[in-house]
């Protein structure tokens, strides 16, 4: 038998993911060459800006992963099949266990919810409650701030959208990346990948959107304001706190139970002084595992065919509306409570009632520090920043019960 | 009141009552939260108020019985090539040795060189 070089040569080629994208340029593969230009873009924003590289590098690497041709690491027609209910494959995990690819098993955790939940549980382990436990007021900003989740999702339904797209889109808003990766998967998971990308992506420019809008409309006069030391609270107090807020949260707002509880769960390890190692694990370890699993699945959502559409770029702007309609909300109810108690609370903390911990209060404390250079705001800020993850977790909890 | 679109295809006053009523939702939530949070302070202001109270008491009582009896001891000496004891007010020690460790990095200065007097809470 003799050997064909040229033959295996062609075979080789015709094999290769670049014969698919050339050869198929116009059956789909410019929209892969396309998108692979996307994940570069993004990898260079992760990188070299440092926009929320955490996430944004896995996200990227997904996309890039799930769009390179004959990979079969993701299979989006297993999904859109696991999603029809006329399809014999209707939420049917085996098929994709069976059938599908690296990313597909990584995409389950999404799915179901998985991931989102025990990021928040992370996150729940590196929050200290004790400035809004000293200040429950804060509580209030924290409710302000969730106007542009709502606004937003007006925008949607003008703009074409049906009212779960619009939900998932409004909830960026939240500026909470676990909060909107949960509702979006329950709601419009076709949407997962753009409107992730625009809320991670967004969460790292808050220092540049919320300046312009924080020296607009607050006085300068009450930026200078400064505030009194809040009052020291007990240890028994900041125990008792995650067990009262899933009690409270949940019984209102069944839908909110997974993440409140998750969060909750998190701080209560925290708290307790008894449970260090889970503690430790959970804000370390647990937490990087998932980030990881949980940032190349979603990225591997970004196919180019539901990528590539006009209604992410749709998303894109609803976003940057709804981050700054939150950030307008939580700073109009800052002026109001400056008001209210005779100057005694310095509006900009309102900014920090959008989640984002602790970015969106250091902006606050930065901007405050501009204007009164002895200024120290961010523990005071810390207070709206930590009542804004529960806001948007009860803002999700009512648009999954009226679209869910 | 019933909204007169579906969930698909919402119209827009539908839209308008759903935005709206959902951030009632949430302020009402969070309004709740703030009456347990607050509640739950006020109870454990009150609680250590009478612990400090008690604990008070009782130093006083105890000062009251030391004087009738033996004169107080005078402080120790310092030991060699201390500087002398620090004086904190309002400030735990874990705070201050924190806040000693910025002041040392900021100066470029090893803190065995500096000496602090006191240091106190502006309220």
């Amino acid at each position: 038998m003799s050997i064909n070089i040229g033959e295996i040569l062609l075979n080789l080629w015709q094999g290769s993911g670049f014969n698919a994208i050339f050869a198929g340029f116009a059956d789909g593969g410019w929209q892969n060459l396309v998108m692979l230009i996307i994940a570069c873009v993004l990898l260079y924003l992760g990188i070299v800006k440092k926009f929320e590289p955490l996430l944004l590098v896995g996200i990227a690497f997904g996309c890039l992963l799930s769009n390179l041709p004959l990979g079969g690491l993701y299979h989006q027609e297993l999904w859109d099949a696991f999603m029809n209910p006329a399809s014999e494959f209707y939420h049917s995990y085996g098929t994709i266990m069976r059938e599908g690819g690296l990313l597909d098993i990584f995409y389950i955790g999404v799915k179901t919810s998985l991931y989102p939940c025990l990021i928040f549980m992370g996150v729940g382990a590196m929050t200290d409650f004790g400035p809004l436990l000293s200040n429950p007021k804060s509580l209030l900003l924290g409710a302000a701030a969730q106007l542009g989740v709502f606004v937003a999702f007006f925008g949607g339904i003008l703009l074409g959208f049906t009212g779960p797209e619009a939900a998932s889109i409004g909830i960026i808003g939240g500026a909470d990346g676990p909060t909107a990766i949960f509702l979006t998967t329950k709601l419009a998971p076709h949407l997962l990948g753009a409107i992730a990308v625009a809320a991670y992506s967004y969460m790292a420019l808050i220092p540049l959107i919320q300046p312009p809008i924080m020296n607009l409309l607050t006085s300068a006069e009450d930026r200078k304001i400064k505030m009194v030391q809040t009052r020291t609270v007990s240890k028994t107090e900041k125990i008792i706190f995650p067990i009262v807020v899933v009690i409270f949260v949940a019984l209102l707002l069944p839908d909110t139970a997974p993440l409140i509880g998750c969060l909750m769960l998190g701080n209560l390890l925290k708290e307790t002084g008894v449970t260090d190692r889970l503690s430790d694990t959970v804000q370390n370890a647990l937490m990087n595992i998932v980030t990881i699993l949980l940032s190349t699945a979603v990225g591997a959502t970004m196919v180019g065919s539901t990528f590539l559409t006009a209604n992410t770029l749709k998303i894109v702007v609803l976003g940057v509306v709804a981050f700054g309609i939150s950030t307008a909300g939580g700073l109009l109810g800052g002026n109001i409570m400056c008001k209210l108690t005779g100057k005694k609370v310095n509006p900009l903390i309102g900014s920090a009632g959008v989640s984002a911990v602790p970015m969106a209060a250091r902006v606050a404390n930065t901007v405050g520090q501009k204007n009164n250079p002895s200024n120290f705001l961010l523990m005071h800020a810390m207070g709206p920043n930590v009542a804004g993850v529960i806001g948007s977790a009860i803002a999700a909890g009512f648009l999954l019960s009226v679209f869910g | 009141m019933v909204l007169a679109s579906n969930l698909e295809n919402m119209g827009i006053l539908d839209a308008g009552v759903v935005a709206l009523l959902g951030y009632c939702v949430v302020f009402f939530g969070l309004i709740l939260l703030m009456c347990v949070v607050t509640i739950m302070g006020k109870i454990f202001i009150a609680k250590d108020k009478k612990v400090a109270a008690r604990s008070a008491a009782a130093k006083a009582a105890v000062a009251a019985a030391s004087a009738d009896d033996v004169p107080a001891a005078p402080d120790a000496p310092a030991a060699p090539g201390t500087a002398g004891q620090l004086k904190l007010y309002d400030v735990e020690p874990k705070t201050a040795a924190m806040l000693m460790a910025i002041v040392a990095e900021k100066m470029g200065k090893p803190l065995n060189e500096l000496r602090f007097i006191s240091i106190k809470e502006v309220k």
